[in-house]
């Protein structure tokens, strides 16, 4: 449902530009403001902050208490002031799953930009109705025993998931498991990766 | 308001479409969508409430259709004109003068400089949080039960769960309320916290084994529930 593809009707794109130039001429829009959009979304392309998090807690106890206790202060180590992000921790016993059923509110900060599955029609209804089904379309099977936690975003508040270190990976260091740490495992609608031999 | 926004638990939309190595933004007029709507909001021309809201007053079947960015600019034009900041005439002169010179740079017809960029709110005004003023009502643990009225503005407690039997389990602090900052009277902050809803309770018999879902509610959407609801 709705449109993927940017096939928009020809009006749309004179419009943004007309908001563009009105609010660049009432002092509204910064002169800069489109050029820090792709600089901060596209270009600095680094590890998502929330996965050099995750690999940092997986590899220090200490700070993975941090991350999910005080999760200002934890972030704060990476040089990020935000104070909205509450970490859901995966266990044996419980798989979390994010959402937000009335807009798309996601954890910008941490994650960048949702995509466009996140803030879809489909996902926005399923995830909350039938969390398990969903999953499995995604290819994640979770253990009947499990119990799988939907957080629906529905206030200022953001959500990420703290996946759990995927077996093998004991003697790893945190830029090791880095690029185990998916967005999608950060959304819970996958695991990490697993790595393809046991030892680096 | 009992929108179309309002979609947690709808049937119909079938599996998520994913899109392979999707690429940050679509087209260029989503990077100029994203970056108006952060220096409006920031810079205080409407809230982060009034911004959800004039998207949710979209007709349904435009909601539906419509791209994610498109829905921002909709929303964002209509609060636009409704607050005078823009006028309809001169959106509709500007559309007409870029509509036919599509390569011309944003400042083409501005025929003056540039004004200085109004200033960013300050951070602690940008936060939804709020000194706590009053003591919240409810303990972790608590059983509550949400309050099923249909308003008809905005609000952040879904359809689906009105009505419905939770317990307390965080308390986030006091939180400026939606439903009153998204039509101008005021931020009227109140608790925050996490309520907690068994699948059952939310879906009944078809409800999934093993499921719960957490919400984030402020104190007027809850009441104490007694033993039997």
């Amino acid at each position: 449902m709705g449109k993927n593809h940017p096939n928009v009707d020809a009006y749309v794109v004179s419009r943004v530009r007309a908001l563009e130039s009105l609010l660049l001429e009432k002092g509204i829009l910064a002169p800069d403001a489109v050029d820090r959009v792709v600089q901060q979304y596209e270009q600095d392309t680094g590890p998502l902050l929330g996965a050099r998090a995750v690999a940092r807690a997986w590899t220090d106890p200490a700070y993975k208490e941090r991350l999910l206790h005080d999760t200002t202060g934890a972030l704060a180590d990476f040089g990020l002031k935000y104070d909205a992000l509450i970490v859901v921790e995966n266990t044996p016993e419980v798989h979390n799953l994010v959402v937000c059923t009335l807009c798309s509110c996601y954890p910008w900060p941490v994650l960048g930009l949702p995509p466009t599955w996140y803030k879809s029609p489909a996902y926005r209804s399923r995830a909350v109705l039938e969390p398990r089904a969903l999953l499995r379309e995604f290819g994640l099977e979770i253990a009947p025993e499990r119990e799988i936690r939907v957080w629906d975003s529905s206030a200022e508040m953001r959500y990420m998931v703290l996946p759990m270190r995927p077996p093998g990976t004991e003697e790893w260091s945190a830029e090791q498991l880095l690029p185990l740490i998916t967005r999608d495992c950060l959304i819970g609608v996958a695991e990490p990766l697993v790595p393809v031999a046991a030892a680096p | 308001m009992n929108g179309i926004h309002d979609l947690g638990g709808m049937h119909g939309f079938g599996p998520v479409e994913r899109e392979e190595n999707e690429p940050v933004f679509h087209a260029d007029w989503e990077r100029v969508m994203v970056a108006i709507q952060r220096d409006t909001w920031t810079r205080g021309v409407f809230t982060l409430d009034e911004f959800r809201h004039g998207i949710e007053r979209m007709a349904p079947a435009r909601y539906l259709e419509a791209t994610y960015y498109e829905r921002w600019l909709e929303g964002i034009t209509r609060l636009l004109l409704e607050k005078g900041v823009i006028a309809a005439e001169e959106l509709h002169e500007r559309e007409t003068f870029f509509a036919e010179h599509s390569e011309a740079p944003a400042t083409a017809p501005i025929a003056t400089p540039l004004p200085p960029t109004r200033p960013r709110l300050p951070r602690e005004q940008i936060s939804s949080i709020r000194p706590q003023t009053a003591l919240p009502r409810f303990a972790l643990g608590d059983a509550v039960l949400t309050r099923h009225d249909a308003p008809p503005g905005h609000t952040r407690l879904p359809r689906y769960a009105r009505g419905k039997r939770g317990v307390i389990a965080r308390y986030h602090g006091v939180h400026v309320f939606p439903d009153t900052n998204a039509h101008g009277l005021g931020e009227q902050p109140q608790p925050l916290y996490s309520v907690r809803f068994a699948g059952e309770e939310l879906w009944g018999a078809n409800a999934e084994p093993g499921q719960v879902v957490y919400l984030d509610l402020w104190e007027s959407y809850l009441e104490p529930a007694n033993e039997q609801r």
